[in-house]
Formats: C-alpha cells, structure tokens, sequence
C-alpha cells in the first residue's frame, strides 16, 4: 500500500489527527464496552436491530429445514461461499477443520455453518459431496434466491455474480466468518488471513458462549 | 532436412498441445517429478487442490523461478481435465474476496519468482471432466510469453495443502 506524503499533509489535519485519532479510538473503546455490557447483561437486545444475525430460512445438504431458531443452543461459525470457489471457501473450510481440531472437546461445542451464494449451480448434493472434503462436520446451507436474499440481508454479507468470458461467473462475497453465540447474537468475526492463533482463541470464547 | 519424420511431427505437436500432453503423461515421469524446466524458467512443485465428486472447479499453485536475465510472462495454461484453463487473481477488498481472470497474463521477473498459491494468484480449472484425487497427478501446459510452452504434470494434494495448518498434515 502506498502510503500517503507526510510532506504533502495540510498543518492542521497533521497537528490534531492524532489526538482526533484516539478520541475516536476512544469513543469506539466506550461503544463497544456499552456494548459488551449490554450483551452480558441480558439487557434489551431490541436494540440491536441493525447487527448482525437475523431471521432466516434455508435447507441444509440433507434436505432439512434450517433457521436462525434451529441453530439456538449451541454458539455457531457462519460464512459464506460457494463450491466453483477454487481458493477462498476450500482453504477456510480447512483452517476450520484443523481450528476445532486443535480445540479438542471445545471445537465439538460450536456449529460450522457454510452458506451457498449460489443455489443456480449448488444443488443439496452437490453440496453434499463438497463438504465431504473438509475433515470436520459443517452444516452447509442453500435456499431460494429468495431465501438466498434473506440470509445475506440478516448478515449484511455482500455478494455479486461477475461475468466471466464465455459465459460463466464468479461471484465475489465476503470471506470473514461471523461468530454467533448459543442465542443466536454476534459475537464477533474471523476474518479471512487472520492469525492462526488469534482465530483459535476467538473459537475458544464461541465455544463457552 | 536430415529428419523429416520429426520435421512432420513437430508443427504437429505445436499445433495441438492436447497430443503432447498424451505423450507426456505416456511418459514415465522423471525420478525428480516436481520441478520442470523450461528455458530458464524452473517451474516447481505444482500442485491442485482435490475436488469433491462433482465439484466443477479446482485451484492450480506452484512456483515458477526465473533465473534469466530477461522478465517473462506467464501468459495461458490448458489441460485435458478442464473445459477451460485461466490465470486469476484473487484480492481482498473490505472483507470481500474478489477473484479475477488476467488475460494479460502474470509476470515472472528476471531472476525472480512468480507464486501461485492459497490467498494470492491461482490457475483455475473450470468444467472439470472428473475429479481431482489426492496422489493423482493430472497434466498441465504452460504457456509463457518467452520460453515458450512448457507440459507439467500438477500433482494432486489433500484440501488442507498449502493452507500453513501445521496440525493438518501435509
């Protein structure tokens, strides 16, 4: 990343970004301790309309019904992908293999949820055989384009088809992997790249959450 | 022309890459199977990642060593075991993976090394006509804007491959 000339900074923004900086830093700390007191708290969840999580309604690689309220009781990893995805989805399908792997006892505790972005090429078996690969169970998640659209709004995931030549498409989406605790409420992400250990400890907490 | 059987077979083998893969994968493969030449281009360890029964695409890495004076450019690949062959790039913008194919093609620079691996550039297999199984090798050609093309045989590794899973094996 090219990083910007010091040179070329206006006076003022140079003098006062930093302290601007950290009084941001600083209200970001105060929110999200409001926020995490919140949460523990038991507090009004009402509130928290715009997070992420939310209804919906998919069918999972065996044919059964899947929704935000089947899923309560055990805290679970959910992210988003497709099978035609040569690179991202098969390497954090593995890391998550390998992740609760090393957890032991504590990686049985959470569900792993994979979301299809795209039901037009992933049938309920070819999904099936695609999460096979990944020596770990994960619930692997399809619907309708309109269910597609409820799920991807209660996550405020992005994805979009991109035509490739000849008529064929890739979809770009998000890669982080949203942590959601035993009631359903987001707890926290993984993004895609992260450190290793610092992904495993993050599963360790959604695993006692 | 002191040998016109080859002088006859060898636009032949230009024109039709497909009838060199058959050749090359007749071939025994050498005792050192992971790295082929090319020019001064060393291509090393190339490796897919398996595919699921069914599964349509799969992911191509390895490295490719330029050890001339002069850059190259790796610019096409096909195989007998995809409908189509692309080089992509895969980037990550705020969270979102965006994959893209490079019909220009990715440089190798001189005295350098071109990476493909997990998280960065890959060769897409798109349409494959069968799965990719672990300890397979299927074969690959090469196309580079200098040294020419280049038939490599692409080993098949477990889907955990090149992830930096320590725990997962290799």
């Amino acid at each position: 990343m090219p990083e910007a000339d010091p040179g070329k900074r206006p006076p003022l923004l140079s003098r006062w970004g930093p302290v601007l900086l950290l009084l941001a830093m600083g209200l970001l700390v105060v929110a999200l301790g409001v926020g995490v007191v919140r949460q523990f708290s038991g507090g009004p969840t009402s509130g928290y309309s715009s997070a992420i999580g939310g209804p919906f309604t998919m069918t999972d690689q065996n044919g059964r019904t899947v929704t935000d309220e089947s899923l309560k009781g055990r805290p679970y990893a959910i992210f988003f992908g497709f099978t035609r995805c040569p690179d991202v989805c098969p390497t954090t399908l593995s890391h998550m293999a390998a992740w609760r792997k090393q957890l032991g006892r504590d990686g049985d505790k959470f569900d792993v949820v994979f979301v299809s972005v795209d039901p037009e090429h992933d049938s309920q078996q070819g999904l099936a055989s695609y999460l096979t690969l990944f020596d770990t169970p994960v619930t692997g998640l399809r619907g309708t384009p309109e269910q597609l659209a409820g799920i991807v709004k209660a996550y405020k995931v992005f994805y979009a088809k991109v035509p490739q030549a000849g008529g064929d498409y890739t979809i770009d989406h998000t890669a982080s992997i949203y942590l959601m605790d035993s009631k359903g409420r987001f707890i926290g992400t993984i993004a895609y790249g992260e450190d290793q250990r610092t992904a495993v400890e993050k599963l360790q907490r959604l695993a006692s959450s | 022309m002191k040998f016109p059987i080859l002088a006859a077979i060898a636009p032949g083998l230009a024109i039709a890459p497909g009838l060199a893969l058959a050749l090359a994968t007749a071939i025994p493969a050498p005792a050192i199977a992971q790295d082929f030449q090319v020019g001064k281009l060393s291509i090393q360890q190339p490796w897919a990642r398996q595919t699921a029964v069914g599964q349509a695409n799969g992911g191509a890495f390895m490295k490719i060593a330029n050890s001339g004076k002069t850059a190259d450019r790796l610019l096409s690949a096909t195989s007998p075991v995809a409908g189509v062959v692309e080089v992509h790039t895969m980037s990550m913008e705020g969270g979102v993976m965006r994959m893209r194919a490079v019909p220009e093609g990715l440089p190798v620079p001189a005295g350098g090394t071109l990476e493909l691996k997990p998280g960065g550039y890959h060769i897409m297999l798109i349409g494959l006509k069968s799965q990719l199984k672990p300890g397979d090798k299927v074969p690959l050609t090469l196309k580079f804007e200098k040294a020419g093309t280049v038939a490599v045989q692409v080993k098949i590794q477990p889907v955990s491959h090149g992830t930096g899973n320590s725990h997962a094996g290799s």
